[in-house]
């Protein structure tokens, strides 16, 4: 009989090692499914994880990982926070669309004015409508003691509405011939985040690299960082401590949603340059496998940024090359998470076999 | 605007139907709870029973058979989730939230053919006699028969743990799985069992919106009822009947929310569509003031080596 027995102290090794393992785990189970599908299974997983990367067109596929990398970056280190602490904001898609609308409107209301303040506005309207979006479950936590997690996700749908009814009423162009979606911000010099559209450089990149570095910066050389670190591991002991829980809800919720406000900012002003009914796309729930996979770590979560964004990138690859469904390359991205959890088990545990004696 | 064409009648006997997937979804995750076990991936579940359920009956051409099949496709997607917790030791809130992605990408993917077709229709059930009361016989008793079975397992539910002796171990298992697991009891076992339990209703539950409610497939139909049937079972504090009340509540506001949209009332349609959601929140707040009807285990993982 194999039996479990708890380690004195999670695995070093194994803790490096599960993300590692858990792609590879993933890599083969998606490709069953892709055979399953009909496609050859070792094409396709070369599609996703090679083409991107390597192939005769990467000059082309690159700059698109930086563009779908951005904002996973961004959103996921704002989440790998509150995650440490305990705290579940699952809404960042909800603070990702409030960020998008509050940028864009700064740049529409003012249209066609041309300023170079407009897009510093816009920064700051895109982070201040991701954080206001995201103190509601924080305040409501704080305050009442409701679920941060399914008071975040109901904003989600909150906000999806409030999307529809802004991409179809105040925001829509009025020189639209009647399509649905407003102006064009990645036209308008003074209002995009581009900075070189053919590099896939844009503002969200450089917040996103910032964002990194500031979270490193904090989780290991600051108090705040601390106290994060041990609310999360012993709640018991941070109350002792003299962590005050209510302010580090608030600092946890606001931070992620101030930076997923800022992801979808800078993705409507840049990549996708209008606000339309189905702007969002799903970033701020990959956010969440991104966070996990880089083990709540910066520069894990960079990686597993790079790496979910190669993926994105890829199945469109494959998509089109292959006929690959794209439902596919989200069920092999939810995959992904099942594996981590699953593997993670050895970090805290060894497998033994049990002994006569022992019992 | 005319308010005068809603019929009240109409209005209640559609507000079971609206409440029957919640209802569904939300015994089956109170049982889970109940047990000490937090699954948030009922949205996950929900939206597979979906899609199971719909895929089966459009292919064998009867109902019942998709609501098995949802059923089985809701609790094979659970046991995923049970291995992930009960086994791995995974953090739950993670692992439920992994549930919910990969079942939304494993919908969409089954789905991709199912697109626009009409289901063959669930007959309706006019219990004898009963159906011919005035006014409450349109109400209750001319339903199809899965609303029947909901609040009939809601019942069961509510016997089950108040009044057997597998209810009271349930709730011992969910309020201290130390102490259960001195007396002999299985605790990984039993959870796992109720595990199985939620995600059966949950699949139900979506195949009864795809069947039934819209009846249609489309990509993400669920739209977050199955996270409303997570804030149903806190509004219930718990308890069956509580929950089911809420359940009737929510419905309500889903049909009366859809007939002012019909009836052309002044409010804009984005706003009557949020409310679902805004009122849900509203509910967490007031019911949050007590968490005394919380099972003390919930959402802790176990191992025997503790």
């Amino acid at each position: 009989m194999i039996r479990l027995e708890k380690r004195p102290e999670p695995s070093r090794v194994w803790n490096y090692a599960a993300p590692v393992v858990a792609v590879i785990a993933t890599m083969i189970a998606g490709g069953l499914l892709f055979a399953f599908l009909g496609k050859d299974p070792v094409a396709s997983i070369k599609t996703i994880f090679w083409e991107p990367l390597f192939s005769e067109f990467a000059f082309y596929y690159r700059p698109q990982l930086l563009i779908k990398g951005a904002p996973l970056v961004l959103i996921a280190i704002g989440l790998s926070l509150g995650f440490r602490a305990g705290i579940w904001n699952i809404g960042a898609e909800g603070q990702y669309i409030m960020g998008a609308l509050s940028g864009a409107a700064v740049a529409l209301a003012l249209y066609p004015l041309e300023a170079w303040w407009i897009f510093p506005a816009m920064v700051i309207a895109g982070a201040l409508g991701g954080w206001a979006w995201a103190m509601i479950p924080g305040l409501l936590k704080a305050r009442f003691g409701a679920n941060e997690i399914l008071v975040s996700l109901m904003l989600v749908y909150v906000a999806e509405k409030l999307l529809a009814a802004m991409a179809l009423g105040l925001m829509k162009n009025p020189q639209g011939y009647g399509f649905p979606g407003s102006r064009n911000l990645s036209q308008m010099p003074w209002a995009t985040s581009w900075i070189n559209q053919n590099a896939g450089l844009h503002w969200g990149v450089l917040f996103a690299i910032a964002a990194v570095i500031a979270a490193y910066v904090l989780l290991s050389r600051h108090l705040l960082g601390f106290q994060i670190q041990l609310a999360g591991q012993a709640p018991r002991a941070a109350r002792f401590a003299g962590v005050n829980p209510t302010r580090l809800t608030l600092f946890c919720l606001g931070t992620s949603g101030a930076l997923a406000g800022l992801a979808g900012m800078f993705e409507v002003a840049g990549p996708s340059g209008i606000v339309s009914i189905d702007f969002n796309a799903g970033y701020g729930f990959t956010a969440i496998i991104v966070a996990f996979l880089g083990r709540l770590n910066p520069i894990g979560i960079l990686m597993a940024g790079l790496l979910m964004a190669l993926t994105y990138v890829g199945g469109d690859i494959a998509q089109s090359k292959l006929g690959l469904p794209k439902a596919a390359i989200q069920m092999f991205q939810g995959m992904l998470l099942f594996f981590l959890l699953a593997v993670d088990l050895f970090t805290n545990y060894r497998l033994k076999w049990a002994t006569k004696e022992a019992a | 605007m005319d308010l005068s064409a809603i019929n009240p009648v109409l209005l209640l006997a559609s507000l079971l139907v609206a409440a029957t997937p919640l209802l569904l979804a939300a015994i089956g995750e109170t049982i889970v709870e109940r047990a000490g076990v937090l699954n948030l991936g009922v949205e996950g579940m929900m939206i597979t029973g979906a899609i199971c359920g719909f895929a089966i009956c459009v292919n064998t051409g009867s109902p019942v058979t998709g609501l098995v099949a949802a059923a089985i496709g809701g609790a094979a997607l659970s046991l995923v989730f049970a291995f992930l917790t009960q086994v791995a030791l995974a953090n739950q809130v993670a692992s439920g939230l992994a549930l919910t992605l990969f079942g939304l990408g494993l919908s969409a993917l089954l789905g991709q053919n199912y697109q626009g077709i009409k289901p063959p229709s669930f007959p309706r059930f006019d219990i004898p006699l009963l159906a011919d009361i005035p006014v409450l016989g349109p109400i209750l008793f001319r339903q199809d028969p899965v609303v029947y079975l909901a609040l009939a397992l809601t019942l069961a539910t509510w016997a089950f743990l108040k009044f057997t002796r597998a209810g009271l171990i349930l709730r011992a298992v969910g309020e201290n799985h130390d102490a259960a697991h001195a007396l002999g009891y299985k605790v990984i076992r039993i959870r796992t069992l109720a595990i199985l339990f939620g995600g059966a209703l949950a699949g139900m539950g979506g195949a009864y919106i795809s069947l039934i409610r819209v009846p249609q497939w489309t990509e993400g139909m669920t739209a977050g009822i199955g996270w409303i049937a997570l804030a149903l079972v806190v509004f219930g504090a718990w308890k069956p009947l509580r929950v089911a009340l809420g359940a009737f509540l929510f419905g309500g506001i889903e049909v009366v929310q859809l007939n002012l949209q019909a009836a052309g009332v002044a409010i804009p349609v984005e706003i009557l569509a949020m409310s679902p959601y805004l009122i849900t929140i509203l509910v967490l707040v007031i019911m949050s003031a007590d968490r005394s009807g919380a099972p003390a285990s919930l959402g802790r993982s176990f191992h025997a080596s503790h």
